[in-house]
């Protein structure tokens, strides 16, 4: 019985952190490289568009996850016509994790030796050759790193969400584990976590070691 | 330059890609590069910083020309506005005749693609293989992928590394992304190549096999090659010309025997000290200012400029000089078929006096002076 909760509760789990991050992943990228060739001296130079940009990014990680899924609820109802289970907690989820991928990929994309972005308008690309051939592949292994980052984030804001109410582990460990003192499932939840974070990490920092060739 | 003189001029220039093309090669080749009154601005935090003033040049197709000076000097500033990696603040920047100020996007790469750059630092992909550096030009320009092989696979072998095809920049040596980096600037056929301290990073001997193979490429391929450095050496190299730059102003300017032999601005002879023949500490010590019994010999210094195209006649100088002579130290170098260089001559037992020996040293020698007088 509980154990199909539980497996119910992986599955939830992977759903919830999986969209919210692909999401992330698509809309973060392009956010990271505006940010970056925005700013002063970039390819793209529009210091409005930077510092809006900028502002919203910081307003979004600056609010705890709980008080963002509390304050978003209506929104949500917008959006999933509902504020409870796996798909009301995908919004939440994606509005944190869009501005927490974006401002670790803008760090790896700054890294990129100007040196680089110089020798490629030497040669003739066009900005957004420069963007598609030297910015992001040089700061790929860089992005998988927060990527990485980003899937274990959201595994942790996940269980937050499950905990009013959207499902997944953290919503069972909290209802056996919690409130009914069950510590058999509490434990079970524990290490499911501790393998699924582990098997990220190490997947993640495997696949950067690849794709690092300096 | 004003800036209305400036607009009038960029109306002239063609809007076409093919006209600029076809302006690229000019039947009549004279200045292929001319900067004319150039001027770059910095706003430093101490207010404006000029890294460039009235900057009048002309670069010929075909000659390898060299600018030196010391850190700070403008070099970079200068060497960038030729592919407006840098604006200039005011004048301008003529490539065969055609005024680059006015260049949209479209036209700025296509000017681009006419000449490549080499850097110090190498500033290639660290995530590509050597081939995909090398191509990576030719990619960007959509050029078909056969004819980018072909290419790709010809430049590498110039420059010998047709077995490194697969490695990827952290495993070569600096040479060799040195030498991945000119097959890169190499891939378009440019008519120009830009050389930012390409050598100041390698050591000697490295150094010395990527000038050779600089030299080659201009006598192979006829381009010209505007390098910028720090150190004589690479200007008597492989250099035709060259000026010398001091805090954004031409100091001195001409061809590299001339300001070897004969330099004029004390910046000019900074830079060419650690080549020359400096006086040893012992003989220095061993000099006194003023003739005495014990001291009679005069120690006279020649110098030869190669301004007269011949070499130095050491027996006409003893016949010139009577008494004994001894050559105490010095030395000459070819420079472009020229000897120049300097001669430290100890004269003994002369019954000349000691500016009648002057006179006569100044008919075979450019410049001469009385250094002291040894035992």
């Amino acid at each position: 019985m509980w154990l199909d909760r539980l497996w119910q509760g992986v599955i939830d789990t992977f759903l919830m952190v999986g969209v919210s991050s692909l999401i992330a992943l698509i809309l973060g990228i392009p956010l990271a490289v505006i940010l970056v060739t925005s700013g002063k001296g970039g390819i793209f130079e529009a210091p409005n568009v930077n510092r809006v940009l900028g502002a919203f990014v910081n307003i979004f990680r600056s609010v705890p996850f709980l008080i963002l899924m509390v304050a978003l609820i209506p929104f949500t109802r917008l959006i999933v016509g509902t504020t409870y289970g796996v798909w009301a907690a995908v919004v939440p989820l994606t509005i944190a994790a869009t501005p927490f991928f974006a401002r670790i990929a803008e760090v790896s994309l700054r890294e990129v030796d100007h040196g680089l972005i110089e020798a490629a308008q030497a040669m003739g690309c066009r900005r957004w050759h420069i963007v598609w051939h030297v910015l992001l592949p040089e700061a790929l292994p860089g992005i998988v790193g927060g990527f990485t980052i980003t899937l274990v984030t959201m595994i942790n804001s996940s269980a937050m969400a499950g905990a009013i109410g959207a499902g997944g582990l953290g919503d069972i460990a909290y209802r056996y584990g919690y409130q009914r003192f069950d510590t058999q499932v509490m434990l079970t939840v524990i290490v499911l976590l501790v393998i699924l974070v582990a098997v990220i990490q190490l997947g993640g920092d495997r696949l950067a070691l690849r794709l690092n060739k300096r | 330059m004003t800036a209305t003189a400036q607009r009038s001029h960029s109306l002239q220039t063609p809007d076409s890609h093919s006209a600029v093309q076809a302006e690229l090669h000019p039947e009549k080749a004279s200045a292929h590069v001319r900067f004319s009154q150039l001027g770059k601005v910095y706003e430093g935090q101490q207010g404006p910083v000029a890294a460039l003033q009235g900057i009048d040049l002309d670069i010929q197709r075909g000659e390898v020309f060299g600018i030196i000076g010391r850190s700070g000097a403008g070099k970079s500033s200068l060497i960038r506005t030729i592919n407006r990696l840098e604006q200039p603040s005011s004048g301008r920047v003529l490539i065969d005749q055609i005024d680059i100020a006015a260049f949209n996007e479209d036209k700025l790469v296509e000017l681009r693609r006419r000449i490549g750059m080499i850097f110090q630092h190498f500033n290639l992909m660290s995530a590509k293989t050597v081939w995909q550096n090398v191509e990576l030009p030719l990619k960007v320009a959509k050029v078909p992928k056969a004819q980018r092989q072909r290419k790709v696979a010809e430049l590498l072998e110039l420059v010998g590394l047709q077995d490194k095809h697969h490695a990827y920049p952290a495993q070569l040596s600096g040479g060799q992304k040195q030498r991945v980096g000119i097959a890169r600037a190499l891939v378009h056929d440019p008519a120009i190549l830009l050389c930012d301290e390409a050598t100041s990073a390698l050591d000697p001997e490295t150094t010395q096999s990527i000038l050779g193979l600089l030299r080659q490429i201009n006598q192979r391929l006829g381009l010209t090659i505007i390098l910028i450095t720090h150190e004589m050496a690479v200007i008597r190299e492989i250099c035709d010309r060259v000026v010398v730059l001091e805090q954004g102003r031409i100091v001195e300017q001409g061809p590299v025997w001339q300001v070897f032999g004969d330099p004029r601005h004390e910046v000019s002879k900074t830079l060419l000290a650690p080549l020359q023949h400096a006086l040893p500490d012992d003989l220095q010590a061993r000099l006194q200012p003023q003739p005495s019994a014990s001291h009679p010999s005069v120690v006279l210094d020649l110098q030869f400029t190669g301004g007269n195209g011949s070499e130095p006649d050491l027996s006409a100088l003893f016949n010139a000089f009577g008494g004994r002579v001894s050559l105490l130290h010095g030395g000459v170098e070819r420079i472009q078929g020229r000897a120049l260089g300097h001669l430290l001559l100890a004269v003994a037992h002369s019954p000349l006096s000691v500016d009648e020996l002057l006179i006569r040293a100044r008919k075979q020698a450019q410049h001469a002076k009385v250094l002291g007088y040894v035992a």
